[in-house]
């Protein structure tokens, strides 16, 4: 222990070690942001075949809950939206009011291809071609649809922002066109 | 087993509304097909074919429209669950003016079939107690199953 390196020359070496052992030094935002990225609560909502996937995730084998994710019954418990599967245009402003809905904080992931830009339905009459023409998206997810790793890998590409933000950095938001 | 059974649908069909109504007849994959006109296709025989002690034909499985580009298509699944027996019925439309009877009434299947096949195809069905779109919104201009339809994404707002 460099205790004269430090300027703690004058403590007491047992008392220096005990803090340096047991005190963090952080930012509040920084707290936050930790808070925030180790309890997702998505609002439990599904649009199309990517919700399968979305479901196995939360399901025994990938167990989605172990990381603090834990689907909510109502937008107003939560602060992340998956939005996966086809965005229809019927759809479109469900979806819009389920966000509205949401309490900030509030992220959105588009997973698969549809939610990210209509995928095989690009040209169909009824499929909004992304689901970032309503709402701002945070992550995309590619894949059709994508596997469970990949959506855990999304959700962890989704924290990273999120403390990456907290420290200061300036966040990508894209497809925000409201 | 199957020709009989066509046989026997034809000619309580022709028995019913007099010979040349029916225009194909066939056994298609085993199973009783017939194609008429949709002049031809009435309440009356619906019923014939539901009621009737030999055809019972009491479960509509299935309703399609179809767009053949020179004229339109309304296709029929029948079954009777008592009797265990199939039958196809095509029922041809004018593409210019598709209108065919419901069979609302004697199939309660034909509810929102035919309101799909209405909001997909634009085939009418006289007599069909709610016919309105579906699936689409209730503003929705067009008919999107119909081969000349067509539309612009950008315009729309998708």
């Amino acid at each position: 222990m460099e205790l004269k390196k430090h300027g703690l020359e004058e403590f007491d070496p047992a008392v220096v070690e005990e803090v340096q052992r047991n005190v963090l030094i952080t930012k509040v935002e920084e707290l936050k942001a930790w808070a925030r990225t180790r309890s997702f609560w998505p609002v439990a909502f599904g649009l199309a075949c990517c919700a399968i996937e979305m479901m196995a995730t939360g399901a025994a084998r990938y167990d989605l809950d172990r990381f603090g994710v834990i689907f909510r019954a109502s937008p107003r418990h939560a602060d992340l939206m998956i939005v996966a599967g086809t965005v229809t245009a019927k759809m479109a402003p469900v979806v819009k009011r389920l966000y509205d809905q949401m309490p900030e904080p509030k992220w959105v992931i588009a997973m698969g291809s549809c939610a990210t830009c209509g995928g095989p339905y690009h040209k169909a009459y009824s499929v909004v071609n992304g689901v970032d023409k309503i709402i701002p998206v945070d992550v995309y997810i590619p894949g059709c649809p994508p596997t469970p790793p990949a959506l855990l890998d999304g959700i962890e590409k989704l924290r990273v922002q999120i403390r990456e933000e907290a420290k200061g950095k300036r966040r990508k938001k894209v497809g925000q066109r409201i | 087993m199957s020709q009989q059974l066509l046989d026997t649908i034809l000619k309580k069909i022709e028995d019913l509304s007099g010979p040349d109504v029916i225009e194909e007849s066939k056994l298609n994959f085993d199973e009783p097909f017939i194609v008429m006109d949709s002049d031809s296709w009435n309440l009356e025989m619906a019923q014939m074919l539901k009621a009737d002690s030999k055809l019972k034909f009491d479960f509509l499985c299935c309703l399609t429209g179809v767009d053949y580009k020179d004229h339109m298509e309304v296709i029929y699944n029948l079954y009777s669950m008592e009797l265990d027996q199939y039958l196809c019925i095509k029922v041809k439309t004018p593409r210019s003016n598709p209108k065919v009877i419901s069979v609302q009434p004697i199939w309660k299947t034909a509810d929102w079939h035919e309101r799909e096949a209405y909001d997909l195809l634009g085939i009418e069905f006289s007599g069909h107690p709610n016919l309105t779109r579906i699936l689409l919104e209730d503003d929705w201009v067009g008919h999107p199953l119909r081969k000349d339809y067509t539309f612009d994404k950008e315009e729309m707002g998708l």
